[in-house]
């Protein structure tokens, strides 16, 4: 009982997640490692073929010792093509375990995709439900149609090898036919677009002689290098400073153009958010709480959660005397009741609010917002 | 927990809230409902998620158990020796004739033996050794030497070399070079030459019995704490330049203070670890070394002069049961200690979340 | 050792401090083995009485060199100059931020003032006494009047202890309360930086980063600090948290009288908190000014760039904007002349040879940047 109070784990209740988390993880493992997996079962059809990725009611869990962390809870939305997504979000609202599970690189066993499906058409225009992708396809998908930078440019490259060698295995690996004398020329070439003007000097250095954005740069030619239809950009800039961050953020709006490719931004900064996308994914504790263009988003923010984070970040050259801030902490997704995860930190909490998790109201045709004061508005 | 309602359903449904807790508009925070593992627990948790480092555990409870209970169950000790060998009389008839008439003289001998080399028996269960004491009873008896020598020694290294390296790593520069340099001394000084020459002076000087024993352990130690104090010094300069040591130089702690409530229970955990991997090869070397005959002196009893025996040709071949238990037993201790000292590196390692 | 002490000097200007210049001068010498002439190129002033009385910290031209390769017997021949020649000074309760990109030294400038590295010269005035010569047991003593908040939270609290006892520690060490009402100060404590009294017995992994900065400032204001060095107290935060502990900080300076030096790479959070503003780039300050004037017209080129390159929350303003080619250089080996022209968009030939001078322009505004007067 004393350990009730302490907020701790009781022994039996240990027992029980730990037993639970077992049959769970075995279920889903089971599943995942089939000889055999129908073809009409990851066939699907896009629900507007002008769209490249849509998430549809994903839900990503992670069994953890203290419980299940429902990471991504039922995220639904959609990346159309040549488009910039920004996913915005305090850590921990899983915005970075989205973008994993499109790769399927959840970390498993404990991770797994309980349900909904990541619709995603390739090049050639098949359409594909990744959840249920079978690996060997999966691996023809990572890496050359959709490829993914890290937050920390300086542990995603391997110090050992010579930022050619790595960059040659990604084409050798890749691209069909591809020759160690055409891979070298097509690492140079990317060195090049990435606006390092020393490409052949880079191909032959290794990681830790290079700076952090030069290693961003490195980061994003090797994501780059099979041309791919999505580059899913986690926090690209985060580790990086202020002036390099903005040459990186002009680099991959440059590439973007050039590429004809869509990017998936993750980030926490409202400034990169503004910068670069075209459409905004706010989320809060595993669900989405609102989207829209990011005119939609930043001239009219509507959710409570949004409007808070827009005012609570110091903008330079707007004097404010105290700062607004969202009380309370962002709650971990273990366990959470059905009501508004937001409505104890909320300022314009309503009575409806008591009720359940409120649904998605569509206050204009590409802007969303699930709570409940646009609901009782419109009716 | 809601997880008892889903836990046979293969695909979870959405946990409907714990009524208890959707008090609706109550005080309770959100951020405030997770609940986390106690520290201990969390350790517990990691130590027994690995199968082996609990077998590990529980061999050793027992070895430790039976080794110093056993014995006292029965009225043999260790130097014991069974008198009632199989009786032999022999009789020797000698005829002789003195004058035409025959005499008959009866030479009669009773030898009581000792009843050496027995197989188990219900007396003996694992029979005797060649100067009939009874196996079972020198392996316990050998097996509360062998595992006390094992944790006394590996406690003084520790102590040693904590304090060593702790100095070295704290205060580092001169002070620094000079231990480290002794410890590399130690490093390349070839430990069994120098045990030989040891174990020789011991044996000129005249030292037996128990004494022995105790100079063995310093022995040990003696070449034992430089590997503890290179692995703190190491971890203690690692940890020195950890941002909250900085906070504790900026709160102006004392030094002392640091080291002995900041930097040794940051150490402690490795130490355990290193500790119970250490335990494991002071029984090896311990038993290599009463096996050549160098360690623990014969009336006593450790695992390694047990084996001893195995010198003798025909017991190699005939006797199982006598170098058998003792050879089974050492590397049932080594392995549970090595298995329990992995266990607990995962289980004091903060890294490893799995 | 003696003649090339009379060598000095000779060549370098007499300092005012003589004889106490000449000992100390000559024992860092010794124990560094600096190029003489660097120790010596400035005139040095001591603050005025009134200087004294306002501001609570004043710093003379402060370096801090770490050797980088050292010669066969241990004397170092080549630095890293961390800090090279700062000046600056700190008004009792007021905030001074300091900014810059990574490498630039200002969290070694804030450490090096507070004493938790050994300063290779410059002077330091701490509350009106010089604490520039003070020895360890010294400057033990006066620790509990300055303070620091790291950047890590997760790194900068003792893993094996419990909340109670980390914010605790500085009052047992200082004696601030007495012992058996140790407790009751730290829940107090506690309470007003936002952490429930329960939380007294837990340990540090249990927590969020935002509460472990709380539990960060906790510590540090436990002993009643006059001045606190928050080394990016929020750049490891969520926004909305961000929010909540500079209220907090803001709060809290305003009750205890506190002042700040408040070391950050956001432009914005600086403007946000600070009363003035120092610029840093490869361990020496560029600019340095009241805010108002720093981010309204900045002098210095890499301020500019610095203020341009900040995202900004708002899509339609884009993309007009001085992008900073290439990386900053290493501080082991930085350029010749002026530092920054191998990146200014507005280098000129006199900047590649020569160091420009810093000093002061009007309003309290300092720069050191060839486009404006020198002289």
């Amino acid at each position: 009982m004393k350990e009730k109070k302490n907020g701790y784990i009781s022994f039996k209740e240990s027992r029980e997640i730990v037993k639970y988390n077992k049959t769970q993880i075995r279920y889903y493992e089971k599943l995942k490692k089939r000889k055999h997996i129908p073809e009409e079962e990851y066939l699907a059809t896009m629900r507007n073929p002008e769209n490249l990725v849509e998430f549809d009611d994903l839900h990503t869990f992670f069994f953890t010792d203290t419980g299940t962390v429902k990471a991504v809870d039922g995220v639904s939305f959609d990346i159309p093509a040549h488009s910039t997504v920004g996913v915005v979000g305090e850590s921990g609202c899983g915005k970075s375990v989205t973008s994993l599970s499109l790769l399927r690189l959840v970390q498993a066993p404990q991770g797994q995709i309980v349900s909904g499906s990541i619709r995603y058409r390739t090049k050639d225009g098949a359409c594909y439900d990744i959840t249920k992708l079978p690996q060997d396809m999966m691996e023809k998908i990572s890496g050359k149609e959709i490829s993914m930078i890290f937050q920390e440019p300086m542990t995603s490259l391997n110090p050992v090898f010579s930022i050619g060698y790595q960059l040659d295995e990604v084409s050798l690996l890749h691209i069909e036919g591809a020759t160690k004398e055409s891979a070298r020329q097509k690492s140079i070439e990317m060195l090049k677009l990435v606006g390092i003007a020393n490409a052949e000097g880079v191909y032959k250095s290794y990681p830790h002689e290079l700076s952090g954005g030069m290693r961003q740069r490195v980061m994003i030619a090797m994501a780059l290098c099979c041309r791919p239809n999505l580059i899913i950009a986690d926090e690209p800039t985060t580790a990086l400073d202020v002036t390099i961050q903005a040459q990186i953020l002009d680099l991959l709006r440059e590439l973007k153009e050039k590429l004809d490719s869509s990017i998936m931004l993750i980030t926490h900064d409202l400034g990169v958010i503004a910068e670069m996308a075209d459409f905004v994914v706010v989320m809060y504790a595993g669900k989405v709480i609102e989207t829209g263009t990011v005119f939609e988003i930043f001239d009219n923010p509507c959710h409570p959660y949004t409007i808070g984070l827009l005012k609570s970040k110091p903008v330079i050259n707007k004097k404010v005397d105290e700062l607004y801030c969202i009380k309370g902490r962002v709650p971990s997704a273990v366990d959470l009741p059905d009501y508004c995860y937001f409505r104890d930190r909320c300022d314009m909490c309503t009575d409806a609010c008591a009720g359940k998790y409120p649904g998605f109201v569509q206050l204009t045709p590409t802007h969303k917002v699930a709570c409940y004061l646009y609901d009782t508005k419109q009716s | 927990m809601d997880n008892e309602e889903n836990k046979t359903a293969g695909a979870p449904q959405d946990n409907p809230a714990d009524g208890e807790m959707n008090t609706v508009g109550g005080s309770e925070n959100l951020s405030d409902r997770a609940k986390v593992l106690s520290p201990a627990r969390l350790v517990l948790k990691r130590f027994f998620r690995s199968k082996l480092s609990v077998i590990g555990l529980v061999t050793l409870l027992l070895l430790y158990l039976i080794c110093f209970i056993g014995p006292l169950f029965s009225n043999m000790t260790y130097e014991t020796i069974d008198y009632n060998g199989a009786e032999n009389s022999q009789s020797t008839e000698i005829t002789y004739t003195v004058d035409g008439e025959e005499f008959k003289m009866y030479d009669i001998t009773y030898t009581e033996s000792i009843n050496l080399k027995a197989y188990p028996s219900a007396k003996h269960w694992l029979g005797t050794d060649e100067n009939g004491r009874d196996v079972l009873m020198r392996v316990l008896y050998g097996g509360q030497i062998s595992l006390t020598i094992g944790l006394v020694v590996v406690v003084l290294e520790t102590l040693i070399g904590v304090i060593l390296g702790g100095i070295a790593g704290y205060f580092g520069k001169w002070v620094d070079q000079i231990i480290m340099r002794i410890v590399d001394i130690f490093y390349c000084i070839p430990q069994m030459p120098i045990l030989l020459i040891c174990s020789a002076i011991l044996a000129a000087n005249e030292v037996n019995g128990i004494a022995r024993i105790y100079w063995l352990c310093l022995v040990l130690v003696f070449f034992g704490w430089a590997g503890t104090a290179r692995l703190v010094r190491g971890q203690i300069l690692s940890l020195r330049e950890q941002e909250f040591m900085l906070a504790e130089r900026s709160m102006g702690v004392p030094v002392r203070r640091k080291i002995f409530m900041h930097l040794i229970p940051n150490v402690l955990p490795l130490l355990i670890v290193q500790m119970t991997l250490g335990l494991g090869s002071v029984i090896l070397t311990e038993s290599t070394l009463s096996y050549l005959g160098l360690g623990v002196p014969i009336p006593y009893a450790t695992w390694g002069n047990i084996i001893q025996a195995l010198r003798d040709f025909t017991t190699l071949q005939y006797h199982f049961h006598i170098w058998g238990p003792p050879g089974i037993c050492i590397m049932l201790a080594v392995l549970s200690f090595n298995f329990v000292g992995d266990g607990l590196r995962d289980a004091f390692d903060p890294k490893m979340k799995k | 050792m003696e003649e090339q002490v009379e060598n000095t000097e000779q060549t370098a200007p007499v300092p005012p401090k003589k004889e106490n210049y000449f000992i100390t001068g000559a024992k860092k010498l010794f124990q560094a083995g600096i190029p003489r002439k660097s120790l010596y190129d400035y005139q040095n002033v001591p603050p005025t009485e009134e200087e004294l009385k306002e501001n609570i910290l004043i710093v003379n031209h402060l370096k801090k060199y770490f050797p980088v390769e050292s010669n066969l017997i241990g004397r170092p021949i080549r630095y890293l100059k961390a800090v090279d020649d700062v000046s600056l000074k700190i008004p009792y309760g007021k905030t001074l931020g300091i900014v810059g990109e990574s490498g630039c030294g200002k969290t070694t400038l804030g450490r090096t003032l507070l004493g938790l590295y050994d300063k290779t010269t410059g002077e330091v005035y701490f509350d009106g006494k010089n604490i520039t010569d003070y020895n360890e047991r010294q400057t033990n003593a006066i620790r509990k009047d300055m303070q620091v908040i790291f950047q890590d939270p997760y790194s900068s609290l003792s893993p094996r202890f419990s909340i109670g006892g980390i914010i605790g520690e500085g009052v047992l060490v200082h004696k601030i309360v007495p012992r058996n009402q140790i407790k009751d100060y730290v829940i107090n404590l506690m309470e007003r930086c936002g952490l429930q009294p329960q939380y007294y017995e837990r340990y540090p992994y249990e927590f969020s980063g935002g509460q472990r900065q709380r539990i960060c400032i906790a510590r540090a204001l436990a002993v009643n600090p006059k001045f606190v060095v928050c080394d990016e107290p929020v750049s490891a935060l969520d926004v909305s948290i961000q929010a909540q502990i500079l209220n907090l900080l803001r709060e809290l300076q305003q009750e205890r009288k506190l002042a700040y030096m408040f070391i950050s790479h956001d432009l914005s959070v600086v403007q946000h908190v600070s009363d003035s503003v120092g610029v840093m780039y490869l361990g020496s300050m560029v600019e340095c000014g009241p805010t108002d004037r720093i981010f309204d017209n900045p002098m210095h080129p890499y301020t500019k760039s610095l203020l341009s390159a900040v995202p900004v929350p708002d899509p339609r303003r884009k993309k007009d904007r001085i992008i900073l080619q290439g990386s900053i250089p290493s501080p082991a080996n930085p350029p010749s002349g002026c530092r920054f022209h191998t990146r200014c968009p507005e280098c000129m030939e006199i900047c590649k040879t020569k160091a420009p001078v810093y000093r002061e322009y009007e309003g309290g505004h300092s720069c050191a940047c060839h486009l404006y007067p020198q002289e």
